[in-house]
């Protein structure tokens, strides 16, 4: 080979006419289990409760209620993916949201600052405890496990100072973020709300775009993509179900929660970063392997440090979307929620020991947490028992995963 | 003290093979009751396998051949059986628990206890008993953190000893130690061999060995070469023992190479390096080297010269401690104190552990290959996937990566590819010298001589590169100057017109007190 040919020279790939890599459908379907384990999971479990319940639980007021009762698991869990993808855990959450709910509470009441502005601040003071914890981590060395079990006993402990027992008298514009939908501003189509209709054909419309798209650029690439029933097949079920939800969502009471739009822009976003950025990347890099990852020049007490900056950002928006819900700041705000978040984790898929796991997966766990518990209070279920359950049920994933994992082997 | 004609352990037709390698191939080893016996041999020629065969960490049936001790046929299963008939391994990294006592650490697995619980007054007086045969003069109650580690060797032998140790095998005994402990390492030997204790030990010094063994087995590729009489008529030299280890045929298995070699790039002055953690131990002592634009050159040395540790120490400092001396690039003297700016200035270090350190496993090959420099195709901080699959894909068929597409999981990869993703990784990172650590480690012949073509190569692209390897045939087929490397200071330099494989052997085993400066 003559010197002029390096590695360095640009040379477009030779394209076969079709794209390599695309197995059969039941290969794909194996190699794949877990990811579809999980929706199928959740599919089983919604279908289950739906017959147990007499069909109560799709009720359409039922639905908005399950998307504004687990809101907060759903934001944590996100900020909680990457925590244990990184090989951390983060057991102060609950505490942290007890702690800035009660500030934004006291902000908005007892020092008249208004309500959006207070919602920033949180926001904002969210992001310093995650400074704070992020250096104990990062520069000091300290295991999170420690640092944030210290965390969760400070910050309950500030919490109760600041707070009492509890501060309402907040106002309706604040209390309408968890409680509250979209107006329905495009009027109605029939009994259905026109603003939920529009918002579910843009995702339907942007899911779809965005699944061709990739495809395309796969296999313009001759890169491995899933057989084309596989992905029709994906495509058609994903549209079918944000189709229903919409429906649901638009005979309801109140139409779009305001939360689902905080929600689904957080996922968007945050999966994005996960998959596409620099920062999301030195994430499952240090947590793949931590030695590769320092001997590739991450430089990973900056990336653990800005895990827990992010963590505790999130944890502010929590704590407003909590405080909102509840219309109070209430000193026990957010016990256990940080077990809720490292649950809805492992149930989506996230692995114990690092380096793997996705935000839609984290999502998919805390719903199946959520109907769940939904589920099991429409029948008057015990809420000790609920709780029995969804640690059998977590216990049940994690064994399914490192099953799973060894029969691949 | 010398051999009887009454063998206490006989290996024959020892044959051991892992996953496309065989370790070892028809061993045959003999030792006489109450010697001394060394094994020698080049990195990878079989010494440890042989050992963990013998010691029971491979178990009977992983490999084939018939072991004889003391008249009856072994079938180890474990490290405790063979322990049971007194046959006790010291590894070369040391396994006692730091935060036990001595005592603990002699008597663990095997306490001094009635019905499950301790007797502590027991332990501690037969460990002292232990300690004293021994000659460590330390409490049986100091934790071993406490200890350097010529005395945490002198526990293990205790230990053994306390297990009522027939056949004493040490993996590199003095590979860690400084030279007063070292000696005393050798009489302590001597001493047990009086009391009948029968000794195999491993070693690349070659003057303990000739100063200490009544005989030495020689391995080479896994096969047993030659059994040499270091009493006998004729001085055994260790000339003699090199030529052992290292006579072997030169076939065509490297590819022609006719370097053009530009201007230095990388000089290293005054190279010196401690230990991470025992931060009074030297391990790179005083080196200096340079690499050209367009020059391959050589690092040799054996098993703990400090190669790769010099090798990270350069490479930001990712290893090693109070490090000094002056690194120049272009002649111009740079500082460089971590990875991320290593890699900025255009240094690139290919690990000798791909597995470890050197690759996500989970992750697919694309994210593999640009890891080292995920910026150069990313805006904003945001990466431009498309970008990142084609770029990955070009290096896959310039590599000849074999592989579905670079979705593929590199832990699904074979050790030549995997090895080949290490190389697309760190060229994607443009480096303008690279060191590879071990670059055919674990990987079958014709995947080397793929290797082998990609670094003559990346030298014609005006690459400065620096081979680190433990096959002194490899460093001679591929190197324009190879450079030895012993006890961490450089003994030698060497153009490849004049490179021997005795001559390298020589600076590769030569004393501390004698090496060239």
């Amino acid at each position: 080979m003559s010197a002029s040919t390096t590695v360095e020279q640009q040379q477009p790939p030779a394209k076969k006419p079709s794209g390599n890599g695309s197995g059969s459908l039941s290969g794909y379907l194996g190699q794949n289990l877990r990811q579809y384990g999980m929706v199928a999971a959740l599919v089983i479990i919604v279908v289950l409760f739906q017959i147990l319940t007499d069909g109560k639980l799709l009720y359409p007021n039922n639905i908005a209620a399950l998307i504004q009762q687990n809101a907060y698991v759903l934001i944590l869990a996100i900020g909680m993916v990457m925590v244990i993808v990184a090989g951390h855990i983060d057991l102060s959450v609950g505490s942290v949201v007890a702690f800035i709910g009660g500030i934004c509470a006291l902000l908005i009441s007892d020092h008249n600052v208004p309500w959006l502005l207070a919602v920033i601040v949180s926001v904002l003071i969210g992001g310093i405890v995650g400074c704070w914890q992020g250096f104990w981590i990062a520069y000091v060395g300290i295991p999170a496990f420690i640092v944030t079990l210290g965390g969760m006993l400070l910050f309950r402990g500030l919490a109760i100072v600041l707070v009492g027992t509890t501060v309402a008298g907040l106002p309706a514009g604040f209390n309408n973020i968890s409680n509250g939908s979209l107006p329905s501003a495009l009027g109605f189509l029939a009994d259905l709300d026109g603003l939920t209709l529009l918002i579910g054909v843009i995702a339907i419309a942007g899911l779809a775009v965005a699944q061709i798209r990739a495809r395309r650029s796969l296999l313009r690439n001759d890169l491995r993509t899933e057989p084309f029933a596989a992905f029709a097949g994906k495509l058609a079920v994903s549209a079918v179900a944000i189709g229903y939800i919409t429906y649901l969502l638009a005979k309801s009471a109140g139409g779009t929660p305001v939360v689902l739009i905080i929600v689904g822009v957080l996922v968007l976003l945050y999966t994005f970063i996960m998959n596409n950025t620099v920062f999301g990347r030195h994430i499952y890099a240090l947590g793949g392997n931590l030695p590769a990852a320092v001997l590739s020049g991450v430089k990973t007490k900056r990336v653990n440090f800005m895990i827990f900056v992010n963590m505790g950002l999130l944890a502010g928006v929590a704590a407003v979307v909590t405080t909102s819900r509840a219309g109070a700041a209430v000193a026990a705000a957010g016990n256990n929620f940080e077990l809720d978040a490292i649950a809805a984790a492992f149930i989506g898929g996230t692995a114990v020991s690092g380096g793997i796991g996705k935000v839609t997966g984290a999502i998919i766990g805390a719903f199946i947490m959520g109907v769940l518990n939904m589920g099991l209070s429409i029948m008057n279920v015990d809420p000790s028992w609920q709780m029995a359950v969804k640690g059998l049920v977590l216990i049940a994933a994690v064994a399914f995963d490192i099953l799973n994992k060894r029969r691949a082997k | 003290m010398t051999t009887d004609t009454n063998p206490i352990l006989r290996m024959r037709g020892i044959t051991k093979t892992f996953p496309g390698v065989m370790a070892l191939q028809d061993v045959t080893m003999t030792v006489a009751a109450g010697e001394v016996h060394a094994v020698c041999g080049e990195n990878g020629a079989g010494k440890s396998t042989l050992m963990k065969v013998l010691s029971g960490v491979y178990p009977h049936g992983s490999y084939s051949g018939d072991i004889v001790f003391e008249g009856q046929p072994c079938q180890f299963r474990t490290i405790r059986d063979s322990e049971e008939r007194g046959i006790v391994i010291i590894h070369q990294e040391l396994a006692l628990s730091p935060y036990l006592s001595i005592a603990e650490n002699i008597f663990l697995g095997n306490e001094r206890a009635s019905r499950g619980v301790i007797n502590w007054t027991q332990t501690n007086k037969q460990a002292a008993a232990l300690l004293a045969r021994v000659g460590l003069d330390e409490q049986p109650d100091t934790k071993v953190m406490d200890l350097g580690v010529g005395k945490q060797q002198l526990v293990e032998i205790a230990k053994a000893l306390s297990k009522r140790v027939k056949l004493l095998i040490l993996d590199e005994p003095t590979a860690a130690l400084n030279d007063e402990d070292s000696a005393h390492l050798l009489d302590l030997i001597r001493q047990l061999q009086q009391q009948g204790i029968t000794s195999i030990i491993i070693s690349h010094k070659l003057n303990e060995i000739a100063a200490i063994a009544d005989t030495t087995t020689v391995l080479r590729d896994g096969r047993s070469i030659e059994t040499l009489e270091m009493n006998g008529p004729e001085p055994v030299t260790e000339d003699r023992i090199i030529r052992g280890m290292v006579g072997r045929d030169l076939a065509h298995r490297f590819p022609g190479h006719t370097p053009t070699i530009g201007a230095e790039i990388l000089r290293v002055e005054g190279w010196t390096v401690h230990h991470p953690i025992d931060r009074h131990r030297t391990v790179v002592d005083n080196a200096a080297l340079s690499v050209r634009a367009g020059e391959i050159v050589g690092l040799a040395g054996l098993m703990g010269a400090g190669r790769t540790e010099l090798a990270m120490s350069i490479f930001g400092h990712s290893y090693g401690s109070s490090i000094s001396g002056q690194l120049y690039l272009h002649g111009n003297p740079v500082t460089i104190k971590s990875v991320d700016v290593a890699i900025a200035h255009g240094i690139a270090y290919a690990t000798e552990d791909r597995k470890h350190y050197g690759l996500n496993l989970i992750e697919d090959i694309k994210r593999n290959t640009t890891a080292a420099k995920l910026q150069r195709i990313a805006r904003f901080g945001v990466v431009d996937t498309a970008q990142e699959i084609t770029t990955a894909d070009r290096y896959r068929r310039e590599m000849r990566t074999k592989a579905e597409s670079v979705d593929v999981p590199v832990g699904k990869l074979s050790g030549g590819n995997q090895q080949k993703v290490v190389l697309s990784k760190w060229l994607f990172a443009e480096p303008e010298v690279l060191i590879l650590d071990e670059p055919t480690r674990g990987i079958d012949v014709g995947a080397k001589y793929e290797i082998y073509e990609i670094v003559n190569r990346l030298a014609d692209t005006g690459k400065a590169i620096l081979v680190i390897s433990s096959e002194l045939p490899e460093l001679l087929g591929i190197c324009d100057r190879i450079y030895a490397m012993s006890q961490g200071r450089i003994t030698g330099e060497i153009p490849r017109a004049e490179a021997t494989q005795e001559g390298l052997m020589r600076l590769m085993t030569m004393d501390k007190s004698g090496a060239v400066r």
